[in-house]
């Protein structure tokens, strides 16, 4: 630790290429990439109408306008790579390729969806496709990423871990703890803080003077780097080049995605705390509009693109009717899962 | 061949090291043989990155056993004192207790967490307290708290083994009581209790150092002509009804002694669970040995004040009518 050489990779690695070129990203990677933001942008808002409609028990925290970040750090992973998420992660999992139907299921509370119904829309779990879990509390899935993180190394493998978390989970003690020990340990962990500029109701100004979240990498001798987050180039490039490192064995990599949360906190906030110029100004952020303004840029025809947002949507809209007549879970089973045996569950009597 | 609760504790471990390369120790000073020398010699023999130090980090300690537990590992987590549990608690109830359940299945969380908790010795308000109350109120979590060296190393292997987050509870006043293993111990079954005596007039429920006080009461009570059995519950969560029902099927008559507050302690959960399952058993209320509502005091003739002992079971005894 600290020695020269490694100080110099860690300026390299912060500096990094600054670069929004599309590396080995070819016009077909971009067009399903394309397709993969709209898939979230759809599942998205038909949580939001289905909420609004009481068919969605809780409070579901939606991630629209993040999709890029989600689908650019995504992009590297394998099913082997562990990936945790915070109380807005819908886009995480569908992007690291579990399945719609299932995952809308579980939003509904249903016995096909991915947690039988016990988890719902902030608990999402796919632990075949490597998705370890989701938590309601901010900060609360950094440190068990590190500790998935310190599993492949402790065993010679090469995954790798990645946590999503917003930029409020600076202000957990957890997030400090974790990056020290992180970079202690060597881990391969990728810290991915998706800046929306909220905290909950609470914009980043109101809640720290460190504006920057990727400042706290360098005190506790970790790589970071900022991008733009709604630039689904960027992302993918910048992941790209820490995911890379990682696998390498260089050590965790904090990558700050400045993004824009174009929902509110949950389902029905009312947003008093945004002006009227914010909101308007959402659809000139929308990395949606961007990539597609980048297609066209590059001659795919607009139709082209419409056909596949067109795709996506009817995709997405087969897989939520499907997942709304899907069983809802049996009373009878509310006690399966608690332990690993009924022989431990046995501690309640009948009181 | 006689070893301390520290000693045949780290011969437990040792032992789950060498058996499953699963197992991993980590936690605040474990590679040097921990606060109390319980994981001595263990890095050494098995090599750091499995024994590995942390920083002073409970919260993430005890999200990076749990993280790792999920892919796989059977970390074993040592947290110093019960006392800075306080600073894990987001993870081990919002978590690692859940995880099953909020995954509807797909996932465990096999970990032991080994704290040590407990009054002696003037280590005052912040290093002995008794919290295992707290965590009994959490489902998914195992509570597991021996009385003994030998206890303690059966209980041990049988938590490292299971795939549920156990919370392991070592009282420090027991770290220096001497027993010889037997060489056929047999590992117990989690969530089953022993009977430390036998007896025939009144049961006295406890767990943890409180067994040592239990069975000094029974000796002195079978000398007035009191014939005590003693359930040592092993463990909280699950809670063994069977022998306490058997036992109190017998006396009739039950004390329950911690040393950790009355209010809403371990003891009222079973005095009320005896209350309603085994009424029609009872010639006597169940009465509570436990600490007066206060936190533990520094001075030692203050601290002797207020935790209850042998002596207050014998009273309890003595005092059940009938």
């Amino acid at each position: 630790m600290g020695s020269r050489k490694s100080s110099a990779r860690l300026q390299a690695r912060r500096e990094g290429h600054g670069s929004t070129s599309p590396g080995t990203l070819t016009i077909s990677d971009c067009k399903r990439m394309y397709r993969a933001l709209w898939r979230i942008r759809i599942f998205e808002s038909q949580v939001q109408r289905l909420a609004a409609a009481g068919e969605v028990p809780g409070f579901p925290h939606l991630s629209s306008g993040q999709e890029a970040v989600a689908v650019g750090v995504c992009a590297h992973l394998t099913r082997e790579d562990a990936l945790f998420t915070s109380h807005r992660g819908h886009g995480h999992v569908l992007a690291k390729g579990s399945d719609l139907e299932a995952a809308f299921a579980e939003i509904l509370g249903r016995e096909s969806g991915l947690c039988r119904g016990r988890g719902g829309s902030m608990h999402l779990v796919d632990a075949a496709n490597g998705v370890l879990g989701a938590t309601g509390v901010v900060a609360g899935n950094l440190s068990l990423a590190a500790g998935a993180a310190w599993a492949a190394q402790a065993r010679g493998e090469k995954s790798i871990s990645v946590v999503f978390f917003g930029d409020g989970a600076t202000g957990a003690g957890a997030f400090h703890e974790t990056l020290n020990l992180a970079s202690l340990w060597k881990l391969p962990l990728l810290l991915v803080c998706e800046n929306n500029g909220y905290a909950e109701f609470t914009s980043r100004e109101e809640h720290s003077k460190v504006m920057q979240v990727s400042a706290f990498a360098a005190p506790y001798g970790m790589a970071a780097r900022t991008i733009d987050g709604n630039d689904l180039l960027a992302v993918h490039a910048a992941a790209g080049e820490a995911i890379a490192g990682l696998r390498r064995g260089e050590g965790p990599y904090l990558l700050e995605c400045m993004t824009y949360r174009m929902a509110g906190h949950f389902v029905g906030d009312a947003q008093h705390y945004r002006s009227k110029e914010e909101i308007a100004a959402v659809k000139e952020k929308c990395p949606i509009e961007r990539l597609k303004r980048y297609l066209i840029g590059r001659a795919v025809a607009e139709s082209e693109l419409e056909t596949i947002a067109g795709d996506a949507r009817q995709e997405v809209g087969q897989a939520v009717e499907r997942a709304r007549a899907a069983p809802r879970p049996d009373p009878a089973r509310v006690l399966d899962y608690v332990y690993s045996s009924p022989a431990l569950a046995a501690t309640e009597g009948c009181g | 061949m006689s070893q301390t609760f520290i000693e045949i504790l780290r011969r437990a471990l040792d032992e789950e090291l060498a058996r499953d390369p699963a197992v991993h120790l980590l936690g605040e000073d474990v590679a040097a043989g921990g606060a109390f020398g319980v994981t001595r010699g263990l890095a050494e023999k098995h090599g750091s990155p499995r024994v590995r130090n942390t920083p002073i980090s409970e919260s993430a300690m005890a999200g990076v056993a749990t993280g790792a537990a999920l892919r796989g590992l059977r970390p074993v987590l040592e947290i110093m004192f019960i006392d800075f549990l306080t600073l894990a608690l987001d993870c081990l109830v919002n978590q690692s207790a859940k995880y099953r359940y909020m995954s509807g299945g797909q996932l465990a969380v096999p970990m032991v967490v080994r704290t040590q908790a407990g009054a002696a010795g003037g280590a005052a308000a912040q290093h002995s307290q008794s919290l295992e109350a707290w965590l009994i109120h959490v489902p998914g979590l195992v509570v597991v708290a021996p009385s003994s060296p030998v206890e303690a190393y059966g209980l041990l292997k049988s938590a490292i083994r299971l795939g549920d987050p156990v919370l392991f509870i070592e009282h420090k006043r027991l770290y220096a009581m001497k027993e010889a293993l037997p060489a056929d111990v047999q590992l117990p079954q989690i969530g089953t209790a022993r009977v430390a005596r036998a007896g025939d007039d009144v049961t006295v429920i406890a767990y943890s150092a409180m067994v040592r006080n239990a069975l000094e009461a029974a000796a002195e009570l079978a000398r007035g002509g009191i014939s005590v059995e003693v359930i040592d519950l092993r463990t909280l969560v699950p809670l063994d009804m069977a022998s306490i029902a058997a036992s109190v099927s017998k006396t009739h008559r039950v004390v329950v002694a911690h040393e950790a507050v009355r209010n809403a302690g371990v003891g009222a959960e079973i005095a009320a669970r005896i209350g309603s399952e085994l009424f029609d058993e009872l010639d006597a209320p169940v009465a509570r040995v436990a600490c007066p509502f206060a936190p533990i005091p520094f001075a030692p003739e203050l601290e002797r004040a207020l935790l209850p002992g042998t002596a207050d079971i014998v009273h309890a005894v003595r005092a059940l009518p009938g």
